[in-house]
């Protein structure tokens, strides 16, 4: 007898649509949620906020929506995966708890924490220690921005998210854990998969891919008919019906706008992707060119066939470190000649900095309406075009530039070229860059933690 | 098109937006495009003639790196890595398209040859 479990997602990014948890929830019968908070450099916010109070350092929302939540998760059994831990899984899980038990619910909820990931405090030892850290893209060793590091995770996969669940928790809250494994979690857990059963983990991490953006999967950023799509005020999120032998089907609850389709489900799969056949997540590698898709049905996609290799021996490691300052202004010109206008302005703008004697590591042109997106290829723009964006954005290692940058850009309103607008926004704002830097550490160097808090 | 812009007998040139979708994305300062045949027939068009070296022509001046090309036969689909394509990627870039999310449509306002009496879209 064929085993199944549905898992639905929830968020796609820390900023989400704050309604797609909640319609999935009460949309229909679940049996997980799974939430992905974290993107690249989110740690590093995470890290600031934790600094200057040590109760932060996670995505807030997850709180509030936690409050909207539990009872119903309660009542229906419905369990939560989430990396919304951040830098501080514990607090989440405390202020999770804190809710539950003002809610009535003490005595009836275990919250689930995934820790380990988290290697700031002990990056000196691990670099003493031989690991240089080397950035994945450019081979340089850490040793060289060591000192402006300001966050530094560990990529932990699916297994301590099955602890969790094994340990009874409801909600499982974790820190730098991949989006794929809060959807493999689930499914090793109910089906009882072995940690080298590597099709079946490929397959629960395609499963993990396919939903891991919310609605990018179910009509949301798809080109196929995007203008025929139905509803799309109310969009479907994903949801996975997967089944214990590696066959899942992609779907999302009757009524809701979207579209399921090959289409939709496809563009998703070759997104942020690299080589097909060797996508390496800290569970197994899966092959990407093994996967059939069928459509089975309205808002139905079958897949099949997914075959996978052994994990490697290394965690994925997201560091991030302070680089420099940049700013980004802008100004709309209108017709007549709006294009040249804006072109004019430009011109101006960088004889001026130029006589300032400012030095900017790069100083960026482009003109919204006419090569912003596609560059050269979008070919001259209509010589009556209504209007036209002038963009310019500058960076340097130091702020001093860039404050000075900022103050170059209103002047433009009244002694540059006429029929000049949209400058409501003010100066443009100096901010601060921290940047990303991939690495890889042996799994030997890395300990995830499970702990469980109850209500 | 063939070779030196001459037009192989028989074919027209369409953009692939008529022939493929896409969804484009990054990693770092590499932008990643699938293209994805908008019915499984037309996919060896694609194979044949959106080669790595078309590509990289197609975004001459606009990325700094090589392009690697990738199949998926069985998504009908191919998928570019397009190095140098963001200006730093992620928070360094100064680009409106900082993420790489339309070079998807970028690469759809590529030109092939296909046989006159293709039924494209």
């Amino acid at each position: 007898m064929i085993r199944t479990t549905r898992i639905a997602s929830g968020q796609g990014f820390w900023g989400d649509w704050l309604e797609a948890p909640v319609r999935q929830v009460e949309g229909g019968p679940i049996d997980y949620l799974m939430m992905d908070y974290l993107a690249e450099v989110t740690m590093s916010v995470m890290q600031k906020q934790r600094s200057r109070d040590p109760t932060l350092g996670y995505a807030k929302d997850f709180v509030p929506l936690m409050e909207r939540l539990l009872p119903a998760l309660v009542e229906r059994g419905v369990r939560v995966t989430a990396n919304a831990g951040g830098v501080n899984p514990r607090a989440c899980a405390e202020a999770v708890i804190e809710t539950a038990r003002r809610l009535g619910l003490a005595g009836r909820i275990r919250v689930g924490i995934v820790t380990g990931d988290d290697m700031l405090d002990r990056l000196d030892e691990l670099l003493d220690r031989g690991n240089e850290l080397r950035n994945l893209d450019t081979g340089e060793p850490l040793a060289a921005v060591r000192e402006s590091v300001s966050s530094a995770n560990a990529y932990l996969g699916a297994w301590p998210v099955v602890e969790a669940l094994e340990r009874g928790a409801q909600v499982v809250i974790t820190g730098r854990v991949t989006d794929t494994g809060l959807t493999l979690g689930p499914m090793i857990h109910e089906f009882g998969w072995r940690a080298d059963a590597w099709d079946h983990l490929a397959a629960g991490t395609v499963a993990g891919h396919i939903i891991e953006c919310g609605a990018q999967c179910t009509g949301g950023n798809c080109l196929v008919g995007w203008e025929r799509l139905p509803n799309m005020a109310d969009p479907g999120y994903p949801i996975i019906d997967a089944r214990d032998d590696g066959t899942f089907d992609v779907t999302k609850h009757p009524g809701t706008g979207g579209r399921v389709t090959v289409a939709s489900v496809t563009e998703q799969l070759v997104y942020e992707m690299g080589d097909p056949r060797s996508y390496i997540t800290p569970d197994c590698v899966a092959d990407f060119t093994t996967i059939t898709l069928k459509q089975a049905g309205r808002d139905r996609v079958a897949a099949s066939g997914v075959r996978g290799g052994p994990a490697t021996d290394s965690l994925k490691v997201s560091l991030s470190y302070h680089y420099g300052f940049k700013a980004i202004g802008t100004l709309v010109y209108s017709w007549p000649d709006a294009l040249a206008k804006a072109r004019k302005a430009d011109g101006i703008l960088r004889e001026r900095l130029a006589r300032l004697g400012l030095e900017f590591e790069q100083t960026l042109t482009e003109f919204v309406g006419v090569d912003a997106t596609h560059g050269p290829l979008a070919g001259p723009p209509h010589p009556d075009i209504p209007e036209v964006q002038l963009r310019v954005g500058v960076r340097a290692p130091e702020r001093a530039p860039v404050e000075r940058f900022s103050r170059e850009i209103a002047p433009l309103i009244l002694n540059g070229p006429p029929s000049v607008t949209g400058f409501a926004g003010g100066r443009p704002k100096v901010e601060e860059i921290v940047a990303y830097w991939p690495a890889l550490i042996p799994k030997s160097e890395i300990h995830p933690r499970v702990d469980i808090l109850e209500a | 098109m063939g070779r030196k812009g001459v037009r192989r007998m028989g074919t027209r040139r369409v953009r692939l937006v008529e022939l493929a979708h896409a969804r484009s994305g990054d990693k770092g300062d590499t932008a990643n495009v699938g293209l994805i045949a908008l019915r499984p027939e037309l996919y060896p068009l694609l194979v044949k003639q959106v080669t790595a070296a078309r590509v990289a022509r197609h975004f001459r001046g606009i990325i700094k790196g090589p392009v690697e090309r990738y199949e998926l036969p069985n998504l009908h689909a191919l998928n570019f890595l397009l190095h140098g394509a963001l200006g730093g990627g992620g928070t360094l870039s100064l680009k409106t398209d900082a993420q790489g999310k339309v070079f998807s449509t970028a690469l759809l306002r590529m030109e092939i040859d296909v046989p006159r009496s293709l039924r494209v879209g």
